[in-house]
């Protein structure tokens, strides 16, 4: 029987209950969105007693679906002072479905202050210990240590410096299956773990039950048409694999979307030494790998591990955004400086988005100078690393970093960092980085698929016409997608492929044996969003916190772009 | 008339990243696709002057064109 656990960090109890009806047929982001607006009161401080964190894995994970591996993290961020859901690959998600752990919710505040804790979980349930051992340490020592501990087959799920001084941009980490990292990247959610005082999670799933499917040979037919979708579609089964997300460096910059110098130019210069064909011949070069899942099971591959010059592992999940950020925007030329500042973020625990961004903005403000990548790894390193007063304002993210320097450039929306994509001169994806409930999130409705790369039609990236309704739909189609366990790249084949999408519905009703219809799963998404907009508006946030920075209505070469969406224009986004 | 022609991810495989290449006048994208040697279908996006452009598109002197199969990321 599918089961939720409730940690309660105040009394240090722990409860197993049953799945309430109303949650029964949730998972993902669906069921953490739901548990956060009923559980969490809005206006609460989000590091605060009041506050809570909540694990659910999807509705496939466990399943031998394909890419279904992906975690839902759900909370109220103490970045964008709004609801969050931020899901991840790693070894969790299967195993908490396996154990039949429909959402692990962590309430609370500890007594004593000075105390670290530690929660154990496996098919019993789970156990509060308190830590001291592992305080202090970066997530890669951590994994390391609790293997040695409790064996090389564990889960971990686990908090790195940043996130035990609660700086908002501390991620969660989770391990993968080569024992590397993966995040809960966005929105601070590791200052909420910190304010826990959780250090880490272990998940031990020995002789769990496993999950039951309702009718498994309808489930094995469908998994595998929804698996050749994956591997027929050129973007799934070829371009990611082989050249990763970072791929788009060239394309964006082709297309005159890569935000450089801090979102001043549309082009970088040395667009082509970041760039994902050339870090796909360097990682060939130094014998490490182009391929690599995040999660068992995973088809597409788009992970790699990337060698340092003598060929040792420098970093891995070595992603678009990140490449992006460091190199284009704060104009680092070498990519090793960048792979190393990447694996630094991991062990600290830091959102690669959201600090990478921050050092765009930390250079207009002369800490230190335009493309300096060995002062990034110093400045993580001695002064984020270690907590001083400089590396805290660093570590508060882009906004702080902003607001501390009198930088009017800063990139956010609802306080979080803004991603890859100009919206000048990609507009789709402006009005998803302004209406999302998560604050600004490229993953919440990817407009980029049908803006620049031809996945799902064409809407013109330059002109405003039809880009409230692609973003509408596909944040709608990505609410539902985020709740099934899929990884959010199956959207490229399921814009596509017209077998995809059905087979993965057919999968969820086998799965559960129910009869759920397309229209079904778009009202999932709807209310997805609703829900998690009912909860951003009930904390204080209104129609104006859907805007971008004004800095966007000055024009951004070559195309002299501009932002010039009307503040009604944008609030239709919502009228569904 | 002389292109600036950009190939990018596996269609430089055996080709090229960048060269500057003569061209009669009248020639469309579709016939530099053609003349290197890429299938229509392996097509993902073509970009002109940093904008999307369709196959059938003729080019003028200096015109900057890339050619990229169809990829995807985020």
């Amino acid at each position: 029987m599918d089961k939720i656990l409730r940690v309660n960090m105040s009394d240090l109890s722990v409860k197993t209950e049953e799945v309430p009806a109303a949650w029964a047929g949730l998972g993902g982001r669906a069921l953490t969105s739901t548990v956060v607006a009923a559980e969490v009161p809005p206006t609460c401080h989000p590091l605060g007693p009041y506050n809570k964190m909540v694990f659910a894995p999807g509705l496939l994970s466990g399943t031998a679906a394909s890419n279904s591996g992906r975690m839902s993290f759900g909370t109220k961020s103490p970045l964008t002072f709004g609801i969050k859901e931020s899901n991840a690959g790693g070894v969790s998600a299967q195993m908490f479905a396996k154990m039949g752990i429909k959402a692990l919710i962590i309430e609370g505040l500890p007594k004593d202050p000075d105390k670290w804790y530690s929660i154990a979980i496996n098919k019993d349930g789970a156990t509060i210990s308190e830590e001291s051992e592992l305080i202090g340490k970066g997530n890669f020592a951590v994994v390391e240590a609790l293997q040695a501990r409790l064996g090389k087959k564990i889960g971990v799920i686990t908090l790195g410096p940043a996130g035990e001084m609660k700086m908002l941009t501390a991620n969660i980490s989770v391990k993968d299956p080569e024992s590397h990292l993966r995040s809960h990247g966005r929105g601070g959610v590791g200052a909420v773990m910190g304010s826990k005082k959780v250090k880490f999670i272990s998940i031990d799933d020995k002789d769990a039950p496993g999950v039951q499917i309702a009718d498994p040979e309808k489930f094995k037919a469908a998994s595998k048409i929804f698996s050749k979708t994956l591997v027929d579609h050129p973007v799934s089964g070829q371009g990611l694999p082989t050249y990763g997300t970072n791929v788009l460096v060239n394309i964006l910059n082709e297309a005159g979307g890569l935000p450089t110098r801090n979102f001043t130019f549309g082009q970088y210069e040395f667009h082509d030494k970041v760039s994902g064909e050339f870090m796909h011949d360097r990682i060939v070069e130094r014998g490490g790998k182009p391929k690599h899942g995040c999660h068992a099971g995973c088809l597409i591959q788009c992970s790699q591990i990337y060698n340092d010059k003598d060929g040792k592992y420098l970093t891995s999940g070595f992603e678009y955004e990140t490449v992006w950020a460091l190199g284009a925007n704060a104009m680092i030329q070498e990519l090793d400086d960048i792979a190393e500042a990447d694996n630094i973020m991991d062990d600290l625990g830091m959102d690669s988005i959201e600090t990478s961004v921050m050092f765009g903005v930390a250079m207009e403000a002369g800490v230190l100078p335009w493309g300096d990548g060995k002062g990034v790894v110093r400045l993580l390193k001695e002064e984020i690393g270690k907590g001083t007063p400089l590396g805290r304002i660093l570590g508060g993210g882009t906004e702080h970093v902003g607001i501390t320097y009198g930088v009017t450039r800063v990139p956010v929306v609802k306080h979080q960092a803004i991603p890859a994509y100009d919206p000048r001169s990609v507009k789709g994806i402006g009005i998803t980085y302004a209406t999302s409930t998560m604050g600004a999130d490229h993953t919440s409705g990817y407009t980029i698929a049908t803006n620049i790369l031809g996945v799902g039609g064409h809407v013109d990236p330059l002109k405003k016409d039809g880009q409230v309704d692609l973003s509408r739909n596909l944040q709608i189609a990505t609410a539902a997608v985020d709740s099934t366990g899929m990884c959010i790249f199956i959207a490229f084949p399921a814009l596509d492929i017209p077998e995809c999408l059905p087979a993965l519905i057919d999968m969820i009703n086998a799965r559960f044996g129910i009869a759920l219809t397309g229209d079904d799963v778009v009202n999932l998404g709807k209310y997805v969003l609703k829900t998690e907009h009912k909860f951003n508006l009930d904390a204080g946030m209104t129609n104006l916190d859907d805007r971008l920075p004004e800095f966007f209505e000055q024009p951004v070469l070559p195309h002299n772009a501009v932002w010039d969406f009307s503040g009604e224009e944008i609030d239709a986004f919502w009228n569904f | 008339m002389r292109i600036k022609v950009k190939l990018f991810a596996n269609f430089r495989d055996g080709r090229f990243s960048i060269e500057d290449q003569e061209y009669p006048p009248g020639t469309r994208i579709a016939d530099i696709v053609k003349k290197l040697g890429i299938e229509p279908e392996e097509i993902g996006i073509i970009l002109l002057e940093s904008k999307h452009a369709e196959p059938e598109q003729e080019l003028t002197d200096g015109a900057n064109l890339a050619l990229f199969p169809l990829l995807g990321g985020g």
